[in-house]
């Protein structure tokens, strides 16, 4: 199948070599980094992990996310989620690949990588997180690939891929729940430490993912001939409201157990937040943007007409993806480390070199969704009628 | 029973692969028991069952007497000067009362200790956090509570900088060789992207001296004529001097409601050791 990534119009290619000019961009930057240190980053004896590990931490919620198509469509035979199931899968790869590039372009020895392997150490949720994430990869590249395979040939999967589409299911909230686990076990970090931050990172999680599946099966339908569905992108829309409601509640019992309970060190990281801490609000501007952005996208959704109007569905999705991507891919790291352990306050911003290789990332993540994207549609296109006997190609 | 040549290879090929395994599982089991320890050690050496440091905060009274224990391990452990508070990198400085037992802090204390450095350094805790997370055992408990640090193996991930309640650890943002003042040859330098922090003289333990700070602290006292402000010595020997003044001395230790158990200890009060 691979052969059909290497036929494209001029705007496919032209969105490659775009992509492969922000990775070289990205690239050049990561050298600067390999041989100078980490010190070309924000990053701070004080806040020791920045916009990397963040995005790291909001990019296991976009694989995690697949679950939210696979499992009504398995699990409850929901047939309108059959064609875009592998949508799903095919957004979860590139995901868990830029995950795992956060990590390495984070690392202060990258070529020792290996001595997570070499040393494997199962007190450290780290090394359980790569596990997942590791298994979570070779679950969808299997799934996707083996299921699209045969929707080319005309045939119905193999039997013997139902297992692994069942624990690929129950793997999903997994790699969610053990990156939550990296931050809500350790002790002096009040704002991690809390009991429902895995639950907060699941909502999140299957909030800005289908949010993003939505966004992309617009796009496809766009500029392919595929179409994935009104009544699909119709019930992700669901999705989305249930779960950023929950989302946005979650972040409520955080307040009000802070604020309620008046323990300063509860307080402090979201003083620091949303008002600022002893005159330092460097953050202030973005979580309030956050917020915004969150209720502005509830009212959009949580209206039955405008949630069903494509448009301004479009437009709440944007909403609940950036909101989500400046909550939990800064602010919940960065709040993290301030105040310090000594309740002091070092603020963190990212650096031109570390905004140009976070950049990189995000675009190899892009250049394997494109490539994955096009081999999936033109396999849909080629095959004119879904598995239940439905056109699947815009007339 | 004869085999032919196919055989022969498959079994052979099963065997070694097998052979290889095997001892690769062998010596994968047999690391975590081994000890650092290449040689056998140094009959001078100091040991414990658990050391334990205590910082009397009423015998540090000039800011040189801070300034001479901090110079002193820095120099011995080549902690460069790098001159900003982002890519700072110390193994023991001073905090106020406020910064170093936030939440205890009120509005009443007095003059003195309001505005008295604390020594802070790693706790060497006896439940450490930062070892439980690290996901290559670069920082590890020893059996006599040191939390010691590998720099060969950190990946430099700073889960443990995340871990570590009391700030103690600090990352190599870039090379900091070219920030020794003085190299120690003694003593190696660390390369860019590892963490690093107090190892309570790991080094100078095991050739039969106490940690650089204890020494600098005792040899102002004697010039003095006083008693030292850092004491050092084996907790579970009821008559070790770290023993004897706790158990003369009221003590506090650093976010015990964490359940770490920190081993370093600090007495505000005053009066002379017993």
């Amino acid at each position: 199948m691979l052969e059909t990534a290497l036929k494209g119009s001029r705007k496919y290619w032209g969105l490659i070599f775009f992509l492969l000019a922000i990775i070289g961009v990205g690239f050049i930057f990561y050298l600067q980094q390999f041989f100078y240190g980490l010190g070309i980053t924000g990053m701070s004896r004080d806040v020791s992990w920045g916009v990397y590990i963040g995005q790291f931490t909001f990019l296991v919620g976009v694989a995690a996310a697949a679950v939210m198509v696979v499992l009504p469509y398995y699990l409850h035979n929901y047939k309108k989620y059959g064609r875009i199931s592998v949508l799903a899968e095919f957004l979860a790869i590139p995901s868990v690949i830029m995950c795992m590039l956060f990590i390495f372009v984070d690392m202060g020895q990258p070529l020792r990588v290996l001595n997570v392997i070499l040393h494997p150490t199962p007190n450290s949720v780290m090394f359980f997180d790569m596990l997942v994430l590791s298994g979570y990869l070779l679950l969808n590249v299997l799934l996707g690939w083996t299921i699209l395979g045969a929707e080319r040939k005309g045939m119905p999967p193999p039997t013997w891929i139902k297992p692994f589409i069942y624990i690929a299911i129950a793997w999903a909230p997994s790699i969610h729940i053990v990156t939550a686990f990296l931050y809500a076990g350790l002790p002096g970090r009040h704002l991690w430490l809390s009991a429902i931050m895995a639950a907060r990172f699941l909502a999140s999680a299957f909030a800005a993912g289908p949010a993003l599946i939505i966004i992309l099966c617009l796009i496809v339908r766009k500029y392919t001939k595929f179409d994935p569905g009104r009544e699909a992108i119709q019930a992700l829309g669901k999705t989305i409201t249930y779960t950023m409601i929950l989302n946005v509640m979650f972040l409520g019992f955080e307040v009000f157990t802070a604020f309620y309970s008046t323990i300063p060190g509860h307080m402090h990281p979201f003083d620091y937040l949303y008002v600022g801490l002893d005159g330092y609000t460097k953050l202030v501007p973005m979580m309030w943007l956050s917020s915004i952005l969150a209720i502005s996208a509830l009212v959009l959704l949580l209206n039955p007409n405008w949630r069903k109007n494509e448009t301004t569905l479009a437009v709440a999705s944007v909403a609940v993806f950036f909101s989500l991507w400046i909550d939990k891919g800064f602010g919940l790291i960065v709040g993290g480390f301030v105040p310090n352990m000594f309740e002091r306050v070092f603020e963190y911003w990212p650096t031109i070199p570390e905004a140009l290789i976070t950049l990189g990332v995000w675009a190899v993540g892009f250049l394997i969704l494109t490539i994955l994207y096009k081999i999936a549609t033109t396999v849909k296109e080629e095959v004119v009628y879904d598995k239940y006997g439905e056109k699947q190609i815009k007339i | 029973m004869s085999i032919n040549r196919r055989q022969f290879i498959k079994i052979a090929g099963i065997s070694t692969i097998m052979g290889l395994g095997g001892t690769s599982a062998v010596d994968l089991l047999q690391r975590n028991w081994l000890e650092a320890a290449q040689y056998s050690p140094d009959p001078k050496a100091l040991t414990a069952k658990r050391w334990a440091m205590v910082v009397d905060v009423s015998k540090l009274k000039t800011e040189d007497d801070y300034k001479n224990i901090m110079d002193a391990c820095h120099r011995v452990h080549n902690v460069p000067e790098l001159g900003n508070p982002k890519d700072e990198i110390k193994w023991i400085w001073k905090e106020t009362y406020e910064h170093a037992f936030p939440g205890q802090e009120h509005e009443y204390l007095t003059e003195g200790i309001k505005h008295k450095p604390f020594l802070m350094l790693c706790n060497h805790c006896d439940n450490p956090p930062c070892v439980r997370v690290c996901p290559t055992k670069a920082t590890f408990k020893r059996k006599d509570g040191i939390v010691m640090m590998d720099m060969h193996r950190c990946i430099g991930c700073r889960f443990c900088m995340a871990g570590c309640p009391f700030g103690a650890r600090s990352f190599n943002w870039k090379d900091p060789r070219p920030f020794i003042k003085e190299e120690n040859k003694e003593f190696p330098t660390r390369m860019k992207g590892v963490v690093e922090k107090c190892t309570f003289c790991y080094e100078r333990l095991a050739k039969g001296l106490i940690p650089a700070c204890v020494e600098a602290s005792q040899e102002a006292a004697k010039k003095a004529g006083t008693k030292p402000g850092l004491v050092f010595g084996d907790l579970s020997d009821p008559n070790s001097e770290v023993r004897r003044i706790l158990s003369s001395h009221f003590s506090i230790r650093r976010k015990s409601e964490l359940g770490t158990q920190p081993s370093v200890y600090y007495i505000i009060g005053g009066n002379d050791h017993a």
